[in-house]
């Protein structure tokens, strides 16, 4: 039996907003509605206002006026800002560096088949765990000046007749600074790339071990490209990461001595919150968007999908 | 080129023996074909000849070498992986020069090499692509050319063509074969299929539980399979077995089998009357029989291909499978009568399933 299909008896209107419903353009911007404002509520306008702030003189307690470039000029001749520019610049270098080091070895070691794999995969992750606050407290407790177990163990040792000063010297606080963050970004790297090893193929270790290539072959010319994609995933983030670093420096120095530790962010807070000066604190967190900016964009393009990642296309 | 001695291999994993003592040898540019069905040790026998694996006890030899403990990289062997290994960050050019450039080959001769086997494997247009770019069929030929630069003494493919499509399955085998006969190397070919065994072997060797079952030029296991297990695995479709008793009367020699019916012998089968046999009969060797001389079957499902007919009939209380190459118009439900060919019967032992 044949049915025909009538017109629906709806109204014009309401045909009409249906209709426009239905357009995926209209749809997408609607579905896309509450994550958008989340972002431009939580996100966009801090980052606005923080920006915007720099350009004035605002204190705690009294509204400023737009006072254009002074913050930054007197930035520009500040020594205290620039040396936590270096500082900001040494911390991320070094320690950037020495986790991508030490995460590499660690997950190429838990790639293999050890004993007790599971435990040991699971303790390495335990510095990421633990707050980091509470880890800031036991380094702080490790570099202490008199209790430090470090200085006890090497003094008992008899490499050392005197206390090391962890804390209380420049050169010392930055290196103890940078191993803690290290100890704590450790396990984040090696995850990672552990689960980016895991899905290589064991087909092409044995294809190069057929082919003549020895253990450090099969490293450079298998694992490392393979691994490349998710390496500069990581490198990116944990960039970001260590750039931006706040808690583990304003819970074990507060940026002393003589602002030897101070990073850009706790600069920022230091100069905002206790200083009082909002206008120079947000200036200040402001600066940081170049060096962010230019870490994002390189990892962008180191990033961008390799020709041999990409789909059937022809070339 | 080399021949490839195997030697009372055996491999365990653990307290799990999965290959318990074989012994195959290979000569010199023959192909040879390990086939059977999953996890019957193949794919282990092969990866112990390149090296992947280790051997528990026993001895492997390659061009009369003793190579137990020699690395993967010193054995000389090329091998062909099922999902190719292809490394994805390298064109096809790169995959094939990868091994001369580990052997620091000099760029001309690796060129002219690569060149060379990218013509024979129909490549050369596809020598600056990655390996995403390419089909299943150019990967593999991919992973071939990879194997023909390096000149090895000894090919080893671990079923190659099974991520294929049936057509180019195929087409490949062919190609595999005329590249065998091109080259001469000596070629260890690992499979399921018993028609890629069939199809393209010198020999093949039949594998069930971590043992050898029976080794054989194809006509020969397809003739004279030794055991139930080959008699079943080799052919397709496969043997038909039916059990009985073994009964004789003057000349005349029969399988008693169920339901009354009577199977024919001949007069010279090598069983004694009363003994318990299965009775083997391959399905293009049963003839259609008319009224009361042959075994009466009644049809259950006809499926036409075109080139020939396969009938399945129930025969004796057991499902039977007949194929003709005439076109006959049967019915399901139809009662017909089928004769076997006397001289194509196999007789095989109910509890030792040997040949008889």
């Amino acid at each position: 039996m044949a049915t025909v299909l009538k017109p629906q008896s709806v109204s014009p209107r309401l045909a009409t907003l249906s209709r426009i419903l239905d357009h995926p353009t209209v749809l997408s911007v609607i579905f896309m509605l509450p994550a958008a404002s989340i972002l431009l509520l939580f996100l966009t306008y801090p980052l606005g206002l923080g920006i915007w702030m720099g350009f004035t003189d605002v204190r705690i307690g009294r509204p400023g006026v737009f006072i254009g470039l002074e913050n930054y000029i007197s930035l520009w001749y500040d020594g205290v800002f620039w040396l936590s520019v270096f500082n900001t610049l040494l911390y991320t270098t070094v320690a950037t560096v020495l986790k991508f080091g030490l995460g590499l070895w660690l997950a190429l070691l838990l790639n293999h088949s050890l004993p007790f794999k599971a435990f040991i995969r699971a303790i390495v992750l335990l510095p990421y765990i633990i707050p980091t606050v509470l880890s800031a407290i036991a380094f702080w407790w490790i570099y202490d000046a008199q209790f430090s177990i470090i200085s006890w163990s090497l003094e008992r040792l008899g490499l050392i007749d005197r206390y090391i000063d962890f804390l209380g010297d420049p050169w010392n606080a930055r290196w103890s600074l940078i191993a803690a963050n290290v100890w704590r970004g450790i396990p984040f790297v090696a995850i990672c790339l552990l689960a980016g090893l895991q899905t290589i193929s064991p087909s092409l270790y044995e294809a190069a071990a057929l082919d003549g290539a020895n253990a450090w072959q099969r490293f450079r010319h298998v694992t490392v490209p393979m691994l490349m994609p998710i390496l500069s995933i990581v490198l990116t983030f944990s960039v970001l990461f260590t750039f931006t670093d706040f808690q583990l420096i304003y819970a074990i120095t507060r940026g002393g001595p003589m602002n030897a530790t101070h990073l850009m962010a706790t600069l920022a807070f230091q100069r905002a919150i206790p200083g009082g000066q909002l206008g120079e604190g947000a200036a200040i967190a402001t600066a940081m968007i170049p060096f962010l900016v230019f870490a994002t964009v390189f990892s962008y393009y180191g990033l961008q999908r390799r020709k041999w990642q990409q789909g059937a296309a022809d070339d | 080129m080399a021949g490839v001695v195997v030697r009372d291999v055996e491999k365990a994993f653990g307290s799990v023996k999965v290959i318990h003592g074989i012994n195959v040898d290979i000569a010199d540019g023959e192909f040879v074909v390990l086939v059977g069905p999953s996890g019957c040790g193949k794919s282990t026998l092969l990866r112990m000849i390149a090296g992947l694996e280790e051997i528990t006890s026993g001895s492997i030899w390659i061009g009369g070498r003793q190579v137990n403990n020699v690395p993967p990289k010193d054995r000389d062997v090329a091998m062909v992986f099922q999902n190719y290994a292809l490394y994805p960050h390298m064109t096809v050019y790169d995959n094939m020069a990868f091994s001369l450039k580990l052997r620091k080959a000099d760029k001309a001769v690796i060129d002219e090499r690569v060149r060379k086997a990218a013509e024979i494997l129909n490549l050369s247009d596809y020598l600056q692509r990655y390996p995403r770019q390419l089909s299943g069929g150019q990967r593999q030929r991919v992973a071939m050319g990879r194997a023909i630069v390096r000149d090895p003494q000894v090919f080893l493919f671990d079923e190659p063509l099974s991520n294929l499509d049936a057509k180019l399955r195929v087409q490949m085998r062919t190609e595999i074969k005329a590249l065998h006969q091109r080259l001469k190397t000596t070629t260890i070919y690992v499979t399921h299929d018993q028609i890629e065994a069939m199809t393209m072997a010198d020999r093949i060797v039949v594998m069930h539980d971590g043992v050898v079952e029976q080794i054989g030029t194809p006509l020969e296991l397809y003739d004279r399979p030794a055991n139930l297990f080959v008699a079943g695995f080799i052919g397709s479709p496969a043997m038909n077995f039916i059990a009985g008793t073994v009964s004789r009367n003057g000349s005349d020699a029969w399988v008693e089998a169920g339901q009354g019916v009577r199977l024919p012998l001949p007069a010279d089968a090598p069983a004694e009357a009363g003994r318990q046999v299965i009775y083997g009969i391959r399905p293009e060797h049963l003839m259609l029989a008319n009224g009361s001389d042959g075994v009466p079957a009644r049809v259950e499902v006809v499926e036409p291909t075109g080139a020939e007919t396969q009938v399945f009939v129930e025969m004796a209380g057991t499902q039977v499978t007949a194929v003709f190459t005439e076109r006959h118009p049967f019915r399901s439900g139809e009662r017909i009568a089928l004769s076997p060919r006397l001289d194509c019967v196999h007789l095989f032992d109910a509890e030792t399933g040997r040949h008889l």
